[in-house]
């Protein structure tokens, strides 16, 4: 099964490969647009605070479910800072994920263990591993910044209905999982569409699918739903939103290692 | 100061009254076997025991009040001992933008190490529950936090000292006679009022933190002595020391280099202690899905006689697996070797992971072994043992 899908993906990169033929330097600098506009479109949000459920198939139709509370905080010129509570299952109730995540320097993570009463803090090399047994990688969880990649424009494609501008960004920080990304931005608004993610062997690994958006504020775009799926273990993993608020009392000072204790 | 802390405790229950209260915790059943026959009567190979800890929690005030009750029970078929219970938890904690209080019964961990932990004194060791030493009892404490961009400052008042749990005459891992009663330095015993202070902070890649300790150490020494039948006794004694320690934890790429030091004054010997290494860590082993975690600590101690100081001149090295599925399945291997006395060693397996949501297993195994009489791995050398626990969360 696996052999086929790889033969399939590999075969996909190459007829992408010879349709949009090789980047020109005029397409990288129309690439590298998309990507500004698609962050400019997303700036001064400030903070939000999200109920969120996280959805994990096994490939089997087992299933098993993961209740988050998602605090985040913008920060410009860096990465955003985000603070993860798990409210289930209960084993791990009251555990929380703090992360200032940067565009190129190593991300600062820590991990409270309430029934430790420990805060831990997390190699910062982990981008790769599986966030909490999910599909999502630490690195798909953290927030986008235009210079952690460099650009390519591959052309036009629709996808949900919408035309979109495809581009294929390849990580400039270390200890990435993947090769490159394949990213479709919908021409309207520029949201994404759709992610492809290639592995070390440059395979198709996974494919993210955000769905149901909704606006907010009048200029914030936020996918309802988040469809993460492992081609070649078939395994899933959803995020739905609960509930989202954008008018929220968070400061900088709350996303504090040593504020950790509070969070629940 | 008994007086003031039910005073507190009716007044945030006053108070918690009109809030919600939750209900959570934890229930299971463990069943130990030891491999090997015992070294002293009446001790047993197979205990099985039962805990219960449920947890009440309510918040008032947009949550900058809450309340946390915590009690502990477990049975133990044999060990009269182990059969206990305890507070773990029963604290009202008060939040404000640049500081914060805790009353009441609560836990404290201070440290980064992972195969001692020198620095973290505040709670006394439960140490019936567990052979690793991690769980704790709760402490009676006045807490006081303040938060700055230069880290958070700490002030502990501590009213009431907790003496350490240890096994009873049918209970396994304990020397020849079970640990009596406790014998205090300070007249005050139980009642000494023990302080602390502690600065902590993430500076960059660095996690620092330095603490100090006033008052009746946590880890006791052993004395032998006749009882008035001229039978042999085993009896913790209580010291009053003063401890200052520091940790300090550096990220580096995939390496977490880790150092706790601490230097103490007060019991038979002032002495200082270190335990220091590394933890690396490596996603995506071989392209799967798997973690592997390389631990090695070294540990030091100056005093050569106190049964509790077992890291004297010792090595650590682990293996951690993070199988990284949906249970969160992890297991951790673990062998500590005395670089001094070569058949002085132990070794440890740890791993867990959940079955449904709300069920979840551990399987631990320890191993002892020790030829030198002197050591306190000798009187554990036959109390080899494993343990499975089922536990149910909710």
């Amino acid at each position: 099964m696996i052999s086929i899908h790889k033969a399939v993906s590999l075969l996909l990169i190459f007829l992408m490969g010879s349709t949009y033929g090789v980047a020109s330097e005029t397409d990288n600098t129309k690439a590298l647009t998309i990507a500004k506009e698609r962050k400019q479109r997303d700036t001064g949000w400030g903070t939000t605070e999200a109920t969120v459920t996280m959805v994990l198939l096994n490939g089997q139709g087992q299933e098993a479910q993961r209740e988050l509370n998602v605090k985040s905080l913008e920060v410009t010129d860096d990465g955003d800072k985000g603070l993860t509570v798990f409210n289930s299952p209960h084993d791990v109730k009251g555990t929380a994920f703090l992360s200032f995540s940067h565009a190129l320097e190593p991300d600062e993570q820590w991990i409270y263990l309430p029934a430790l009463k420990r805060v831990k803090r997390i190699s910062s090399r982990n981008k790769s591993g599986p966030f909490v047994g999910s599909e999502f990688a630490f690195e798909d969880m953290t927030s986008y910044e235009v210079e952690k990649f460099s650009y390519e424009y591959l052309g036009e494609e629709e996808v949900n209905g919408e035309m979109c501008f495809v581009l294929k960004q390849t990580p400039n920080y270390d200890y990435s999982g993947y090769t490159f990304q394949k990213v479709w931005i919908d021409k309207s608004h520029y949201r994404v569409q759709k992610i492809e993610f290639y592995d070390k062997k440059e395979a198709l690994l996974k494919v993210l699918m955000p769905k149901e958006y909704q606006l907010y504020k009048d200029k914030f775009w936020r996918p309802m739903r988040s469809e993460m799926q492992n081609v070649q273990t078939r395994k899933s993993t959803y995020l739905i939103t609960e509930d989202i608020n954008f008018d929220t009392d968070l400061l900088e000072s709350d996303f504090d290692k040593n504020r950790l204790k509070r969070a629940r | 100061m008994k007086r003031a802390f039910t005073v507190c405790g009716i007044l945030t229950l006053a108070n918690a009254s009109h809030a919600e209260v939750e209900l959570s915790g934890s229930a299971g059943f463990e069943q130990r076997y030891f491999l090997q026959d015992a070294l002293y009567n009446p001790q047993e190979r197979s205990y099985s025991s039962a805990f219960f800890m449920p947890e009440i929690y309510t918040q008032w005030n947009g949550g900058a009040d809450t309340l946390v009750v915590k009690p502990f029970y477990r049975i133990d078929e044999h060990d009269d001992e182990r059969t206990h219970g305890d507070i773990r938890e029963f604290q009202w904690a008060h939040y404000a933008d640049s500081w914060e209080t805790m009353v009441g019964i609560g836990k404290v961990f201070w440290g980064q190490t992972e195969s001692l932990h020198l620095v973290d004194i505040i709670n006394q060791t439960d140490s019936v529950e567990s052979v690793d030493g991690e769980v704790k009892l709760g402490q009676p404490m006045v807490n006081f936090n303040y938060l700055t961009d230069y880290g958070m400052f700490s002030v502990y008042a501590l009213p009431y000292f907790r003496e350490r749990t240890f096994q009873g005459e049918s209970g396994r891992l304990r020397p020849p006679v079970a640990i009596g009663d406790a014998l205090y330095e300070s007249d005050d015993e139980e009642r000494n009022i023990d302080l602390a202070i502690r600065w902590q902070s993430s500076i960059g890649d660095w996690e620092l933190g330095v603490s100090a300790f006033s008052g009746t150490t946590r880890e006791p020494e052993l004395v032998t002595r006749l009882d008035q039948d001229g039978i042999p006794e085993i009896l913790p004694f209580y010291a009053q020391i003063d401890q200052v320690g520091i940790d300090v934890l550096k990220v580096s790429g995939a390496w977490l280099f880790k150092l706790e030091s601490i230097y103490r004054s007060g019991q038979s010997e002032d002495f200082t202690a270190v335990v220091t290494g590394f933890e690396y860590t490596k996603q995506g082993l071989w392209g799967t899905r798997y973690g592997v975690g390389v631990l090695a600590e070294y540990q030091y101690d100056e005093r050569d006689d106190n049964f509790f100081a077992i890291g004297q001149n010792d090595l650590m090295t682990g293996l951690r697996i993070i199988v990284n599925d949906i249970a969160g399945t992890e297991v951790l291997f673990g062998f500590v070797q005395d670089l001094e006395e070569s058949s002085t060693y132990s070794g440890f397996v740890e791993a867990s992971s959940r079955l449904t949501a709300n069920w979840s297993w551990t399987f631990n195994g320890y191993f002892f072994s020790s030829d030198d009489i002197e050591d306190p791995f000798y009187f554990l050398r036959r109390d080899d043992h494993v343990q499975f626990s089922l536990e149910y969360y909710f």
